[in-house]
């Protein structure tokens, strides 16, 4: 288990970290997730002993290590630049920690090629990394870090430099790999749909301070706030809150419409709004609509309901919410 | 851009005619004057008691000025670049300043500083000779080769940044262990690159070296200022020549060393 208790770091005025607070199980993977300048690198940083804190505490393991350099850390790092040792060849950089600690060469020289092999780079020892494209350098610093036998994972924005169709294959890797390996892996993040894919829990940051701590499919059905709720997926703004696109329903009566909201409580309300598009997504129907006060919203309804709904360009009709509509209150039991 | 057939071969006319007149010539002409009377009078001319000396004196200085200015550049370029300091602007300027001032204003300024009456005159007057002895040409040596280390190393440093470190750092090894490992093989090149600098400056230096040396051949004369000694002082216009050629002899080493150096920075 990682602890950080009221971590603190300020760069002048601006406060990366603003009393944060976190616990991480051991064998989880959990994404650090948050809008650029949200203090989430800066977290996994000094988890790492890179960056040092103002104030505050981190223990890994039970260790206090808040005042232990990175290399006293039990920790492996990846980071999204890859940082390979640029003179060394593939197998130097991933038995580069072992050949600090002075490990018997055999031992060394096996661990790397196993290594090497289950992160797909067989054959690819005697390469040096300008040799290696993004993807492959990510898998070496990868191995790199898990050479050395981490008690954590550290990963920052591991997948960041990479394109689209390589950081998809690499997530669903790490995702794998994480499932053999089990050690504690933390994924710093901005991307909503990389921490929904990978991560078994997610911390969402932001300006310094930790929203809301959960799984995955909590944080998306039960977000703590209006930023938790717009991060992670998509929202609408439904008389003054926000909905979800897919839990707005339309019907062509009003009476209707207001009959089945009276029985949800704290609803926005029926909004009358015209359509302006109609747009097939394949299973789901996304309808851009505009409201008589002039905002802006779009509904996403199932394909059967927008056969019979017959929905044409330019008409009136009658949104309202389903289901929850809005953010819950903060729960603090929901948190941890 | 394309250039007609007879631009090009004007400008290579021009280009070459330049190097030639400016540097092939003198060249020529000294190489063609030492070895003009055979191969033996051009030994026997640098293996005089002096010549040797001044040999020996030329290459003993920058024996001990390479050293000194690779781990004191290395050190002021990290500091340059990594550090965050007051005075780091300052620094900055003061690493250049051997470029911008005269030679002759160096060993001025040494004399002012090192001789028997000046402030540390009291070494002097203790018996160990600064000014007119070796340590006042070593010192005066590494004031102008200074930059040369700083200045090369500096820009490799920013170019690898500090990822690279910190990532060494996070897999175990301390800072000692990084430097070694990782900072130093990726700044060889330019480290290298400063050294045949700093040797070519230090084997040709005169200015700051002829104020603070007692200029006794076959005691204080570097190979430098043998050339003008037996020129200017004895006449001795052909062993001017000989020694001239000894001296270029070794820059031409050099100079081959760099070039094979930097191929070998390119294949990479």
């Amino acid at each position: 288990m990682i602890t950080v208790t009221s971590a603190r770091k300020q760069y002048g005025a601006f406060a990366a970290l603003d009393d944060v607070s976190l616990d991480i199980p051991s064998g989880s993977l959990t994404a650090l997730l948050g809008p650029s300048g949200s203090g989430k690198s800066t977290l996994l940083r000094s988890i790492a002993g890179l960056e040092e804190l103002d104030s505050g505490t981190v223990t890994i393991e039970g260790r206090d290590v808040t005042d232990e350099p990175p290399q006293r850390r039990g920790i492996g790092f990846v980071f999204q630049h890859y940082a390979a040792f640029k003179h060394m060849t593939v197998r130097d950089n991933v038995a580069f920690g072992l050949t600090i600690r002075k490990r018997p060469k055999a031992e060394t020289a096996k661990k790397v090629d196993e290594l090497l092999e289950i992160v797909g780079l067989d054959g690819f020892q005697h390469r040096y990394p300008a040799q290696l494209s993004g993807g492959q350098r990510q898998r070496m610093a990868l191995a790199r870090a898990l050479a050395v036998d981490p008690q954590v994972l550290l990963l920052d924005e591991p997948f960041g430099a990479l394109d689209a169709k390589v950081r998809t294959d690499l997530r669903q890797w790490l995702r794998r790999l994480h499932d053999e390996v089990h050690v504690t892996t933390v994924l710093v993040t901005h991307d909503q749909e990389e921490a929904l894919d990978v991560a078994d829990r997610i911390a969402v940051l932001n300006q310094g301070r930790i929203e809301q701590v959960g799984d995955p499919v909590t944080l998306y059905e039960r977000p703590a706030n209006d930023f938790v709720m717009s991060f992670l997926g998509s929202v609408a703004h439904l008389g003054g809150q926000l909905v979800r696109p897919h839990d707005i329903a339309l019907e062509r009566d009003r009476a209707t419409a207001l009959a089945l909201d009276a029985k949800v409580p704290d609803s926005p309300g029926v909004i009358d709004a015209v359509v302006e598009r109609v747009v097939p997504l394949g299973f789901e129907v996304r309808v851009d609509l505009r409201a008589d006060s002039g905002e802006r919203f779009a509904a996403q309804i199932t394909r059967r309901d927008a056969a019979e709904l017959q929905l044409r360009e330019g008409e009136t009709i009658h949104a309202r919410a389903v289901g929850r509509s809005s953010v819950v209150d903060h729960d603090p039991a929901l948190a941890i | 851009m394309r250039v007609s057939r007879g631009t090009r071969l004007s400008l290579r006319v021009v280009a070459l005619g330049y190097l030639f007149v400016l540097l092939g010539v003198p060249i020529g002409v000294i190489l063609w004057r030492t070895f003009e009377p055979g191969l033996s009078e051009f030994i026997a001319s640098i293996s005089t008691p002096a010549a040797k000396s001044a040999l020996n004196l030329s290459l003993l200085i920058v024996a001990i000025t390479v050293p000194v200015n690779v781990v004191f550049g290395v050190a002021t370029a990290l500091a340059l670049v990594r550090g965050r300091f007051r005075g780091r602007g300052l620094l900055q300027a003061v690493v250049d300043l051997p470029f911008a001032v005269s030679p002759i204003v160096v060993g001025v300024s040494l004399i002012m500083l090192w001789g028997v009456n000046g402030w540390f005159g009291a070494l002097d007057r203790a018996g160990f000779q600064v000014i007119f002895g070796i340590p006042g040409m070593v010192l005066a040596t590494i004031f102008v080769t200074l930059p040369f280390v700083v200045r090369e190393v500096e820009p490799v440093l920013h170019e690898i940044g500090q990822e690279q470190e910190q990532a060494a750092s996070t897999l175990g090894a301390n800072g000692w262990q990084t430097f070694w490992r990782i900072t130093l093989p990726a700044i060889r090149w330019g480290l290298t690159y400063g050294v045949v600098l700093t040797v070519a400056r230090a084997l040709g230096e005169f200015g700051a070296v002829i104020m603070v040396s007692s200029g006794f051949p076959g005691v204080s004369q570097t190979l430098t200022l043998l050339v003008h000694s037996r020129y200017i002082d004895d006449h001795n216009t052909y062993g001017a020549y000989a020694a001239a050629t000894l001296l270029m002899g070794i820059a031409l080493v050099v100079l081959l060393l760099m070039t094979l150096l930097d191929r070998k920075r390119s294949d990479r």
